[in-house]
């Protein structure tokens, strides 16, 4: 740690940059965090409004869909079996890998590491920089899979060989090359931030800042690195694979060449369940950031927080056989996936009453971003308890590939990621832009979002228990479906209001962003090193010398404190080796 | 209590899964009403007030310890109580001489009768196109097979679901317990046609399922062989 604080004595002069090097190709690592923010933000409004499409067409079953019909000319509007799969492939594809990866991994981790751990950049600002303008070429070209003919990929997010892996099977030929060719790019600027972020969190933390000291949402984020690190690979290589089997006539997964279809479940899911955790870890070390905050309470067991993360990192790399119970693998391998999948559920047990000890004694402010965090937490108790019933393998027969599986994702991803990076975009606003979101306008998002989110994702249970399949175009064609498909009628409209209510929160960002309230240093009273520096910080975060770390990161109402927290620069007084962090 | 949610179920081992998911149901749901009331009671009693502050506390040992085993004995609890239902359904096969052959392709299921000579791939077996039909109370294997794509063999009422894998043949049984017609529909995405590609499995009494099988199997059967000596094209595998 003291090479690092040389070193970045060296950079301190602070020189004017042009526009392009500040705001387009900016190596400053919060500028790169803004932009991960704005791509997934941007993205989103196109995730957002394929799931309307895809839930107005479960519904209301093979009429217009209203505005469709500017695009769709030739249907007027109405989509076809062709299109609806294209919508629900894209939908998944988009919010998982350009929605929730970048404003979680990329903006909070490029925003946020450097300056939790206090360090003035990341470890290699070039690099950084890459990592996000590769990302955005990922994205063109996956957006440009809208516009080829044949249509956007429509095998599903999961891509399953040998339906994606022959171009004749779906009719869809430059749609899923596009989704191989720029998914193997993302891997490639996915494989450069994680580089980024671990360097930097091992070599860069400021003096006194030892591992025991950061922040669980550092930790958590160092966690996910060494996942994407380790996670990302195999799918780059997977489509490409599946990529020369389309192309190349090569035969990894066509049994009409020699190929194993199952092979690529196995490398895909091999890679998709490290990456369930990639998308909530970062969400969980966000929450465990503002609950102490807003309880003005330290986290309840630390170390066993860190620790269950680290498990969960773990155990995360011999649970992915649960999604393919019916596959066709062999069920003694079934057998042993159910073990290590019931034992994953335990550390988010113990987070999950860690976080209730938090509160416990606190004195609890329902700010928005605690609102948020709160329905984060909530939102995974359910997401998890779910789990719980996919692990056991004789029930998974039944509810695989039902709705009960989607409900599942979604209380996971978007009750626990998406209520997570709202709760981390509330909190972290004032340090990013300087300025104070409206609490009104706060609430007026958070409300409506967190009961129409429960409309929408609850009854899919109610579905998937009924044994409604997930994928199908039209619920009508099954008569064991008909009864329920007054639920589908009620999640739609769930839905519709759960995209409503998002106006609010665009409406707060942009006016926020122009007239909010000029943000002071600390606004929230919270100890970690990022409330030390201005509001936004300047390039390279704080003046001529770097803050010390003294204490871990939640001595909140110590009674040695007058105040009720101490920050984690505050040097100890008299009685200090007492304490335990 | 839940019946009105999980379809009715028709087979011998549907019993044992039903009985998993109310259990599972029942703790998790104690689970998320146990942690929703506290997490609610927390936000009341701990709301912010002036003059109090707020409990300095780092963590409790014991606690933690008890939030850790107690779960992961519920969990172990309902790992070995999966355990058998899963090697009951999925790792044997009880033995049975009533074997069908099931082909999915897009977007249609067939279903292979060996016939009177009980071979496949001989000239006396019967194919049909979304339809199948069994006897009740009668163990039926089925040989899941695939042309194209993976598709899934999913019965809800009987609670049963397998992908087919192309280049494979796994195996499969099941015993239905009561006469009905039974929506038979593909549970893995498998293309343009994946919704409503469906098949009827017809469940019939004993003496149905004779009159069927008279009208239907040997009727062709003996039509057949006259036209071609009962001559195995290749020898079929039917047990693993």
């Amino acid at each position: 740690m003291s090479a690092t604080s040389a070193t970045a004595h060296a950079h301190v002069e602070h020189h004017e940059l042009g526009f392009l090097r500040t705001y387009v190709f900016s190596t400053d690592h919060k500028m790169i965090g803004r932009q991960f923010l704005f791509l997934g933000l941007l993205m989103m409004i196109l995730g957002g409004a394929l799931a309307l499409v895809v839930r107005w067409q479960l519904a209301w079953p093979e009429t217009p869909v209203p505005g469709l019909g500017l695009i769709l000319r030739e249907t007027g509007g109405i989509l076809e079996p062709s299109t609806y799969n294209m919508a629900f492939t894209m939908h998944a594809t988009i919010m998982i890998f350009f929605v929730v990866m970048p404003i979680l991994a990329g903006g909070f981790g490029n925003f946020l590491i450097p300056l939790m751990i206090g360090a003035r950049d990341m470890a290699f600002p070039f690099l950084n920089m890459l990592s996000f303008w590769v990302a955005v070429v990922a994205g063109i070209l996956m957006l440009a899979g809208f516009f080829v003919e044949g249509g956007h990929a429509a095998a599903g997010w999961t891509s399953y060989a040998p339906l994606a892996a022959v171009p004749e099977y779906t009719g869809v030929n430059w749609g899923q090359n596009l989704w191989c060719i720029s998914l193997f790019i993302l891997g490639v600027s996915s494989m450069m931030g994680s580089i980024n972020y671990i360097t930097t969190i091992i070599n860069m933390r400021a003096p006194g800042m030892k591992l025991f000291r950061m922040p669980l949402v550092i930790w958590s984020l160092f966690i996910t690195a060494v996942l994407l690190l380790l996670a990302l690979p195999v799918l780059t290589s997977g489509v490409a694979m599946l990529l020369f089997d389309r192309w190349l006539g090569t035969s990894w997964f066509r049994p009409s060449g020699g190929g194993e279809p199952l092979l690529w479940q196995h490398l895909f899911w091999y890679f998709g369940h490290p990456e369930v955790y990639i998308l909530i870890l970062p969400a969980m070390g966000i929450g465990s950031e503002i609950l102490p905050v807003f309880a003005r309470k330290p986290i309840f067991g630390y170390h066993a927080m860190a620790f269950s993360m680290i498990a969960i990192a773990f155990l995360s790399w011999i649970v992915y056989g649960h999604h393919m119970f019916v596959s066709g693998m062999n069920p003694a391998l079934g057998m042993a996936f159910t073990v290590t999948t019931m034992i994953i559920a335990v550390p988010s047990a113990i987070k999950t009453f860690n976080w209730l000890g938090t509160l416990w004694g606190g004195r609890i402010r329902l700010t928005v971003p605690m609102l948020n965090a709160l329905a984060f937490v909530s939102m995974f108790v359910i997401g998890g308890l779910s789990g719980i019933f996919m692990a056991s393998t004789p029930v998974d027969i039944y509810i695989q590939d039902t709705y009960y599986i989607v409900a599942h994702i979604h209380y996971v991803v978007f009750g626990g990621s998406i209520f997570g990076a709202f709760a981390g975009i509330y909190y972290w606003f004032p340090k990013m832009f300087g300025r104070m979101t409206s609490p009104v306008l706060g609430q007026l998002h958070f409300w409506p979002t967190f009961f129409f989110f429960n409309l929408t994702f609850f009854p899919m249970h109610i579905l998937g228990v009924g044994g409604h399949m997930r994928r199908i175009y039209n619920p009508m064609q099954y008569e064991f479906l008909q009864p329920l498909q007054w639920w589908n009628v009620l999640i739609t409209i769930g839905a519709i209001g759960l995209g409503i209510a998002q106006i609010p929160f665009v409406i707060n960002f942009f006016w926020s962003l122009f007239a909010g309230r000029k943000a002071p240093v600390n606004p929230w009273n919270a100890t970690t090193l990022e409330w030390t520096a201005p509001s936004p910080p300047p390039h390279l975060n704080w003046g001529p010398t770097l803050p010390t770390v003294y204490r871990g990161p939640y001595e909140y109402s110590a009674p040695e404190s007058t105040d009720d927290f101490l920050p984690q620069t505050t040097p100890p007084v008299a009685r200090a080796g007492a304490r335990r962090h | 209590m839940l019946d009105w949610w999980l379809p009715e179920n028709v087979s011998t081992y549907g019993k044992d899964i039903d009985r998993l998911f109310h259990l599972i149901y029942y703790i998790t749901g104690a689970t998320l009403v146990l942690v929703t009331v506290v997490l609610v009671a927390f936000l009341w009693v701990y709301r912010d007030r002036p003059g109090r502050r707020a409990r300095y506390t780092h963590g409790s040992t014991p606690l933690e310890i008890v939030w850790t085993v107690v779960p992961a004995l519920i969990l172990v609890l309902l790992t070995m109580l999966s355990v058998p239902a899963w090697s009951k359904i999925k790792m044997t096969q009880p033995d049975t001489d009533f074997i069908v052959q099931v082909t999915a392709k897009q977007f249609n299921w067939q279903f292979t009768y060996p016939g009177p000579d009980g071979r496949f791939g001989t000239a006396d077996d019967t194919t049909l196109l979304d339809e199948m039909h069994v006897p009740v109370n009668k163990v039926v294997r089925v040989l899941l097979r695939s042309q194209d794509v993976i598709h899934s063999f999913f019965v809800p009422q009987f609670r049963m679901k397998q992908d087919t894998v192309p280049g494979r043949e796994i195996p499969q049984w099941f015993e239905a317990t009561k006469p009905g017609k039974y929506e038979l529909p593909c549970a893995e995405l498998c293309g343009f046609g994946h919704s409503g590609m469906r098949a009827w499995i017809y469940v019939h009494t004993p003496e149905e399922y004779a009159a069927w099988a008279a009208a239907t199997l040997t009727a062709k059967a003996s039509t057949a062989g006259d036209e071609k000596k009962g001559e195995p094209e290749r020898e079929e595998k039917t047990k693993r």
